[in-house]
């Protein structure tokens, strides 16, 4: 059974068996606009919480995608190289952007439920 | 600056009934996007016709017996030979040839002209303009109007359904249809288009009129920058700066033969003495290679990684499908085709330079 969790800066992890699928909400692709490019992470690199894993590129701005929580890079959401706008129309579903292994799931607990993100976005 | 000092449109209500977001841009508080996004937003305009609201934008009349010297030493322009209705691309210089802001003059009449300024500009215009007016039988008079653009290839339909006739006024003029409007058949999108200076009341009732009509959807800012940046039109602040004269912003085209040669406006000495040398860096188009955007402060190298200018715009082009940007070159370099890389967050990304505009003018001219 997998728990989604979601953060202040926008994200959403959906969590199961010790790896993070990460995304952004639709809140957050709402206010970035239509996005152009997204420059997707290498399988493989260690991130610790807070280190930007993707820039996303609307037609006006590039903007950071922070790492949630610290963790391995196992995926990267390929199908984003040809066809960004999966952010867009599907972002928390088949626009996610990366797949990562904890690093230390004890980190999960500072993070918000779907109510409390709600309740952060007004 | 503090949110109390944010100038606010006239027509804000409109835009916030439109759903509009809103942002900051040169001490305005502006619609950047409406519902539609920016992707189509962009398209729309191309394809039929885009409403912007450039209130943010500043006219002036510049009218008495010694308007045209004013202007001719305030411009490197020769407004005298004007015909009335005709306008021009010109700027303010500063001493040194460099660009304090870029303008469009038009003749109204004998003694009168109307200049539309930028708005992150329109204060520093003015000072400069009264300042230099008090040596010349002239008026500066900043004009209160609701001032909008309507650009596409259905903007003039779409003003002839809303009461509008355009017929015979042709691209790069301007005169006034009713009283207190100035009409000018102009833009920043690269598409046949119109500027139109109105009052509030006035607005409120062609807004409305132009929103009746399927063809028309209100454009932000996002799309204004992405449509600007296609056709190859400079910003200022970005693209051109006092930093910059015409010479290196490839824009002497917009100073007149005799001018260039014979000019007493201000920056005329430092401008021959820039274009007698030739500039050491050029305004340039760039092509990014690949999908990913090359924005404005990334640095360009060349094939052995020296230093070789840097961009001042750059974003994705919704009608070429590609990124765009503009930028600086050292001049040997800037030849279209030229090979150079740019510094996008450690990755050098190539980019071709490349000759503007990116999507063609589809201007009236005739």
């Amino acid at each position: 059974m997998a728990t989604t969790y979601f953060t202040e800066d926008h994200e959403w992890l959906r969590v199961e068996g010790g790896v993070a699928t990460v995304g952004i909400t639709d809140y957050a692709q709402e206010q970035l606009g239509d996005l152009v490019f997204v420059e997707l992470p290498e399988t493989g690199r260690k991130l610790s919480k807070g280190d930007t894993a993707v820039v996303v590129e609307s037609v006006k701005a590039a903007s950071d995608v922070y790492a949630p929580v610290d963790g391995e890079i196992i995926e990267a959401n390929g199908k984003l190289s040809s066809d960004p706008s999966l952010v867009n129309s599907a972002a928390t579903g088949a626009g996610w952007l990366w797949k990562m292994k904890l690093a230390d799931e004890s980190q999960l607990a500072g993070l918000m439920d779907e109510a409390a993100y709600k309740a952060h976005i007004g | 600056m503090t949110g109390d000092d944010t100038k606010h449109l006239p027509l804000e209500d409109i835009h916030v009934a439109a759903g509009a977001r809103f942002g900051a841009f040169a001490g305005w508080s502006m619609p950047l996007t409406y519902p539609a996004g920016v992707m189509k937003e962009h398209l729309h305009t191309r394809e039929h016709a885009g409403l912007f609201d450039i209130s943010h934008m500043k006219l002036f009349e510049v009218s008495g017996p010694e308007a045209v010297s004013l202007l001719n030493r305030a411009c490197p322009l020769d407004a005298g030979v004007l015909e009335i209705s005709q306008s021009k691309l010109t700027f303010f210089l500063n001493e040194a040839g460099g660009i304090l802001d870029d303008l469009i003059v038009t003749r109204l009449g004998d003694e009168r002209f109307m200049v539309v300024a930028n708005a992150g500009n329109a204060v520093a215009d003015e000072r400069h303009l009264r300042e230099l007016a008090k040596g010349f039988d002239a008026r500066v008079e900043p004009l209160d109007r609701v001032f909008l653009a309507i650009q596409g290839p259905e903007a003039w339909a779409a003003l002839s359904r809303a009461g509008i006739e355009t017929g015979s006024l042709l691209f790069m003029h301007g005169v006034e249809p009713r009283k207190n409007w100035f009409m000018s058949r102009s833009g920043y999108t690269g598409e046949d288009g119109f500027e139109i200076g109105l009052p509030k009341a006035d607005a409120r009732g062609l807004v409305a009129k132009l929103l009746e009509d399927e063809r028309v959807l209100w454009i932000g800012l996002a799309a204004r920058d992405s449509l600007r940046l296609e056709a190859g039109l400079c910003l200022h602040g970005q693209d051109i700066t006092p930093e910059t004269d015409p010479a290196a912003a490839a824009l002497m085209w917009a100073i007149p033969k005799e001018v260039r040669a014979s000019g007493a406006f201000i920056g005329a000495d430092a401008l021959r003495a820039s274009v007698e040398r030739g500039p050491a860096q050029k305004r340039v188009g760039l092509k990014p290679d690949g999908r990913q955007p090359v924005r404005a402060g990334a640095a360009l190298f060349d094939g052995d990684g020296k230093p070789a200018g840097h961009v001042t715009s750059g974003g994705f082009g919704p009608s070429a499908g590609h990124p765009v940007a503009m930028g600086y070159v050292a001049t040997p370099l800037a030849k279209p085709g030229t090979r150079l890389f740019a510094d996008v967050r450690g990755t050098k990304i190539p980019v071709d330079i490349s000759s503007l505009p990116f999507t063609p003018h589809r201007y009236r001219k005739g």
